[in-house]
Parts: structure tokens; sequence; C-alpha cells
């Protein structure tokens, strides 16, 4: 067993602290120790998104992260987009456009479009293809999902 | 103390530390016992799948402001280890003088990837198919690496040519730090472009990847400078088919010449990802691409 250490940090606005083994990633972390379940366990390799949070306003695969490196830093999940009883204009876009398919992506597709779109405004469509690269649809479900990011942003331009 | 090629000699980490600044990095290193962690990309999906273990102390570098930024000084410009392939991409000084490092970072990974993987991870992970080496071979750049010898930190640099010394591995010795790259700023007329083999745009390892620099004078080229990644155990630059190029005018005759030229130096592997045939293919179309789009300017 590796050592552990305690780190403090900023979860969904709110302090926390935790002891965690150095090793442990942040995704487990928010799974196993603080029971929020958006954050999906996929190929744990980083190549399909499906734990895709944002820690320093920066979206991160949550299962290449390493938990003790979030000692005081800011982590959102998409349980923390939401304002008191309100969706998140991103969450209400995927709602109204039924980019749901199975659900299981959607969380990590909704943190890396939050991500796209509180970084980058202007994207165009194809633009935004390429910043969703990293988030994989098991249902196969991208054209309703594009249609959501782009309502969401006010994206011009039409499908190539 | 001897290069590190240690394996990793247990899977338990016994310390942890996170130092804010290079001298206590050093000091961390300083026994050779520790594992170096920046972006994690590499080091998570490898130690979780058991490929490689933990040495007995985890030293986070995240956290030192030293190792930042992208600056010009001296007519060089230097990287440092921390700087995230992100940053290359959106960099404003890289943009001008060195866009071929925008252009790599624009096939990099992911988005996700992008945002936390480093450039000192990705020299010092030291994969045949590490995608930032390619260009910083063209840039004949210098890893730069320190340590703490009798107490005070010494450094060094290395030409990033005498960098691997096999796939994963360096000439890094166990407690040295890399702490940045750098390399002349290119001279004026200096074209570099970059190419990597896969049907994505993004999230490919490259079964071939291939950059290529030089100046272009009255359709003659000049200070040719070329490098190959995936088709050898270390990425590498391809001397006999750079000196063929150069004073040269570039005509069919003369790509196919330099085609064949370098394939006589690469010497790719049949993996999951490409068979040899295929490789070898993919250099002569790649070389010929590149050269066309150097020509155009
Ligand atoms: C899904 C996915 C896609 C990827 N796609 C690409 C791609 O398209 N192209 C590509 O080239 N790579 C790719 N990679 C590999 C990886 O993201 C890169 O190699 C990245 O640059 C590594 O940087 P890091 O900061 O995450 O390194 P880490 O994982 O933190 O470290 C990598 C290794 O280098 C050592 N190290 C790190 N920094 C230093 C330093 N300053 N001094 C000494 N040693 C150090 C570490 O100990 C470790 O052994 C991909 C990885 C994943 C998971």
């Amino acid at each position: 067993m590796s050592c552990k250490v305690e780190i403090k940090f900023t979860l969904n606005g709110r302090p926390e602290k935790a002891i965690v083994p150095v090793d442990l990633n942040l995704l487990a972390m928010l799974r196993d120790m603080f029971d929020l379940k958006g954050a999906k366990y996929a190929c744990g390799e980083g190549e399909c998104g499906a734990c895709t949070v944002i820690v320093d306003k920066l979206s991160v695969n949550s299962c290449l992260t390493f938990a003790v490196d979030c000692d005081g830093r800011e982590v959102r999940t998409v349980e923390g987009l939401r304002a008191t009883d309100k969706l998140h204009p991103m969450q209400r876009a995927f709602v109204d456009h039924g980019a749901i398919q199975c659900g299981f992506c959607m969380p990590g597709m909704i943190m890396q479009a939050t991500h796209l779109s509180d970084t980058s405004p202007g994207l165009t469509r194809d633009g935004l293809k390429r910043g969703l690269e990293g988030n994989v649809c098991r249902c196969t479900g991208y054209t309703k999902v594009l249609d959501a990011v782009s309502d969401a942003m006010n994206t011009e331009g039409v499908d190539q | 103390m001897m290069a590190s090629q240690s394996k990793a000699t247990k899977n338990a980490i016994d310390d942890y530390l996170a130092p804010a600044t290079l001298s206590d990095a050093l000091g961390a290193l300083e026994d050779g016992e520790a594992t170096i962690l920046a972006g994690g990309t590499d080091l998570m999906v490898q130690t979780q799948s058991g490929r490689v273990g933990y040495k007995q102390r985890l030293v986070n570098i995240r956290r030192i402001d030293e190792l930042r930024g992208i600056s010009e000084h001296g007519g060089r410009i230097c990287i440092g280890a921390l700087v995230t392939i992100t940053e290359l991409l959106n960099n404003t000084l890289v943009a001008e003088k060195v866009p071929v490092l925008a252009a790599m970072a624009d096939k990099f990974a992911s988005n996700q990837i992008r945002n936390v993987a480093t450039v000192g991870g990705n020299i010092c992970n030291a994969s045949p198919a590490g995608d930032s080496i390619p260009p910083f071979l063209v840039l004949d750049a210098d890893v730069e690496l320190a340590c703490l010898r009798d107490g005070k930190a010494a450094t060094r640099s290395v030409p990033i040519t005498e960098f691997f010394t096999g796939p994963g591995r360096t000439v890094r010795a166990s407690n040295e730090l890399v702490t940045g790259i750098s390399f002349a700023v290119p001279q004026a007329g200096f074209i570099a472009r970059f190419i990597k083999s896969g049907p994505r745009p993004a999230l490919e390892i490259s079964a071939v990847s291939m950059a290529l620099g030089g100046v272009v004078e009255n359709d003659v080229f000049r200070s040719v400078s070329l490098s190959f990644g995936s088709v050898a155990p270390t990425a590498m630059r391809a001397r006999k088919a750079e000196t063929f190029l150069t004073g040269k005018k570039l005509d069919d005759e003369t790509i196919r010449a330099a085609v064949e030229t370098a394939l006589e130096e690469v010497s790719p592997i049949d993996d999951v990802r490409a068979s040899i045939w295929y490789r070898r293919h993919l250099v002569g179309v790649y070389l010929r691409r590149l050269v066309a789009d150097v020509v155009q300017g």
C-alpha cells in the first residue's frame, strides 16, 4: 500500500479535505470517497472522456489525474454545474436536443462542452467537433450532441 | 550516478513530495530513488497497467514555477519542462517563430490530454512515437538537465539527438530533472513542417511521424533537417537523406532518390499499429508530401 497524504481542495465550490493514497486517481476519489457518480470509469486510459471533469478551469481526464495533485486546486464535476434548482445552460441544451442516448457518456461530454464554452466561445461547428474529439459516445449519438453544444454556444455555420 | 534505466523497484510509494522550488526538487531527487510526476498522462497509464512500477518516493514537480513558461533570450527560445501541449498550441511566440510546434500540438491527443500533458513528460517518456520529438530534432534542440552535486545545483545541456538511447530510455541520470528544452531561433526563411499518420485528426499514436525543415532559395533546398518518429527504436534524424537533399533542386527525380536514401536509414518494426511494409510505404508518401509543402512555403 502506498502512503497516504491529506489534501485540501475546492469541490464544486465547497472547501473539502481528503486523505488519499498518493497513487489514487481523481476519478476513484470522486466516485468512492465523495459519492459523486457523474464522472464515469470506462476506458481508464484517457481515450474516451467519460471521466472528464474541470480542474482549475481546464478539462481533464480524471482517470489520469493524481488525486494528490488536486491539493489546493478547484475541482468541478457535473454535479456542481447547476445553480440551485436550475440546470446549467449546457445541461439544458442537452435535454432540449435529446442529446442523451443511454446517458453513460453524457456527463463527460457536458463537462468538456462546458470547458469549450468557457474557454473558446467563438468556436465554429468544426472547431466544436475537434474540441469534442476526446469524448466517445458508445451509442454513437454525436449529431444531437453537436446540435446541443452548438445551440448552447450560439455557434455559426453548418455541418460539413 | 548511472543513467536511469533501472526498472521500477516496487509498486508501493513510501513518500510523497510536491516541492515548490527547483532546488527543493533537486534535493528530493538526489538519491535517485524517486519517480517524477508531471502531467501524469503517461505515468498513470503505465503504472496502472503494471508496465512500470514506482520508485519509493513520488516527486510531483507541478508546483515549480521555474519550470513553466516559453521565453526568448540571446537568440534562443526556451520552453520550460512543465509547458503543456495546450500552451504550445496557443502561445504567440511559438506561433510566430516556430509554428511547426503548434502544428504538432494540434495533432496531439485530445483537448483533455493536451491540457495536462507536458513537453518535459513527452521527452522523458522517450517513446519512439512521441510527437514533440521529431520537431525538436529538426530544430536542433538541447535538453536542459539539472541535479544536485556536492549540495549545489549543476546543469548540463544534451543535444536531443544524443538524449534517447532506446524505447523509453534516455541518458537522464536518476538524480536529474529535465528543466526544459531550448533551441536557436530559426533563421529567416526557415520553414518546417510536421506530419503524423492516422485516420483521425487526434488521439492517434502515430505509425510514422516526420518533420522536415530548411530554407528554399531559388528552388534550391538549404540547411535541410529531416527527422522520423516510429521507424526506429528512437526518433531519429535522417542524416543521409538530409545530405542528399541539401543544395539540390527539388524536382521529382531528387525526391525519388531522397526517399530511397531515407529508406536505407530506417529500421521499422511490425506491431499492432502497422507492418514494416506499411511504415516504409508511409516514409515515402510523407517525405514527398512534406517536400511539396516546404517548397510551397
Ligand atoms: C489517451 C492518450 C493519448 C495520447 N496521445 C499522445 C499523442 O498524440 N502524442 C504523443 O506524443 N503522446 C501522446 N500521449 C502520451 C502522453 O500524453 C505524452 O507523452 C505526454 O506529453 C506526457 O507528459 P506528462 O506531463 O503527462 O508526463 P508524465 O506522465 O507525468 O511523465 C512521463 C514520464 O516522464 C518522466 N518525467 C516527466 N517530467 C519529467 C521531467 N521534467 N524530468 C524528468 N523526468 C520527467 C516521468 O517520471 C515519467 O516517466 C497520449 C497519452 C494518452 C493517455
